[in-house]
């Protein structure tokens, strides 16, 4: 459902990839392998429809991501190297609003229950910014909670700052989505596997 | 608009507006500023009346326009920096309404306290009664200009370094209109003058700005982004 066509990135005079070509179906997970600086994030950038493709194809069930538009989008979550949190606000308010913008509407109990069920009962009205690197990465990774329902989940670097016991957590999450039908296309230099049927990609 | 759109659109208009009531600290500072700079001129110029009644128009909207400049700093450079405008961007809705909702959040924290406040500076300058009435009209069409047209240039400038001076260069010669009609229509009024002419002027502007300055700030983003 998701197929690049000989696609390319370049970055000032740097070619980060050249013709490079995948697909992933329907209930299978891609992870993106390659040394920092090898092309992960924009290559994600790309699928995310974030950065234009200057050159080759992604399509989504066989429509160019640009045809597709905003249908894409709404069929997307993409969490980024960056937790799209507002360090003023809490992490109720930001799920709540930022799912909104989102187009997902939930009401202030699921939300509490949702960080409650992560762990975060504790710091659910403290602005974000007194939250510890790994427990705003949590509240981040909150909002795939409530996306079971849009098909692809695009993560860079989701593990990052994780505890263990997170990392069991989330990654039996992207599992459950997997075996649900989803896609899940991410990124990680952490030693995780997922419990589902993987491909792999390596950026050399 | 459909229902998806206008949740979003009040979603992210709500979440700045809430932003900003946090950090009311910072609309504050920018109404002090204001306030500030059009109290200097009657300190320094002196206390003549006809001189000030001749100052104060342009005095209230330069101070106006340098106010607006300062606040765009924080227009779409924190959600750029925290990965909120990547979210905005994928949020399957329109960008340029989307920018529109966080211009106008932006101008109800930014411009409409300088609106409210002109006529009570005006008073410094000696403006009569209905010279004040229109430096708050003037202000009330002109500011949103501002925010319309800073919004361009804070977004063109995203994640460039020094992106503030370099957004001012670009931004204050394209103020200039706004501040000749706007700061002409006090001057017009204070002398008995016709002034509706200057305020149709000001408000087509304003309707110009609404229709392309969206779609110009909905491209930078994209452009900052990619």
């Amino acid at each position: 459902m998701l197929e690049a066509n000989e696609i390319s990135c370049v970055r000032g005079n740097r070619k980060l990839f050249r013709h490079l070509s995948f697909g992933v179906g329907e209930g299978t997970a891609l992870r993106i392998h390659g040394a920092n600086g090898a092309g992960k994030t924009s290559l994600l950038r790309m699928i995310a429809g974030l950065s234009p493709i200057e050159e080759g194809r992604i399509a989504w069930f066989g429509k160019a991501l640009a045809e597709a538009g905003d249908d894409y989008s709404r069929q997307l979550v993409f969490v980024g190297h960056a937790n799209a949190l507002k360090a003023y606000l809490s992490p109720c308010e930001n799920l709540r609003l930022g799912l909104k913008v989102q187009g997902v509407v939930v009401s202030d109990n699921a939300v509490r229950e949702v960080l409650e069920d992560e762990g975060l009962a504790s710091v659910a009205d403290m602005p974000v910014q007194r939250l510890s690197a790994g427990q705003q990465r949590r509240v981040a990774l909150a909002r795939t909670r409530f996306a079971a329902s849009r098909k692809l989940w695009v993560l860079d670097e989701p593990f990052s700052s994780l505890d263990d016991e997170a990392i069991g957590r989330f990654s039996a999450r992207l599992a459950q989505h997997v075996a649900g039908g989803g896609v899940v296309v991410y990124t990680t230099h952490q030693n995780v596997t997922i419990d589902a049927p993987s491909n792999f990609l390596e950026l050399a | 608009m459909n229902a998806g759109l206008r949740q979003t659109v009040a979603a992210v208009t709500f979440r700045d507006l809430l932003l900003a009531f946090r950090l009311r600290t910072d609309v504050l500072t920018l109404v002090f500023f204001f306030v500030i700079v059009v109290s200097l001129f009657p300190l320094g110029v002196g206390a003549d009346p006809t001189l000030l009644r001749a100052l104060g128009p342009g005095v209230i909207w330069v101070a106006a326009l340098l106010a607006s400049m300062l606040a765009l700093g924080r227009l779409f450079a924190d959600d750029f920096a925290d990965g909120t405008l990547e979210q905005l961007v994928l949020a399957g809705e329109p960008l340029p309404l989307l920018a529109l909702a966080k211009v106008f959040a932006h101008w109800i924290t930014t411009g409409l306290p300088l609106v409210l406040l002109s006529p009570l500076l005006g008073l410094e300058f000696g403006l009569d009664a209905a010279a004040l009435w229109v430096l708050a009209a003037s202000l009330a069409i002109g500011t949103p200009v501002l925010s319309l047209i800073g919004a361009i240039g804070a977004a063109l400038t995203l994640g460039v370094r020094g992106g503030g001076a370099l957004t001012a260069l670009l931004v204050l010669p394209l103020y200039v209109p706004a501040l000749i009609f706007g700061a002409g229509a006090v001057a017009a009024a204070g002398q008995g003058l016709q002034f509706g002419g200057h305020l149709s002027v000001l408000g087509a502007m304003l309707f110009a700005a609404l229709a392309l300055a969206p779609w110009a700030i909905s491209a930078a983003i994209r452009i900052a982004l990619e």
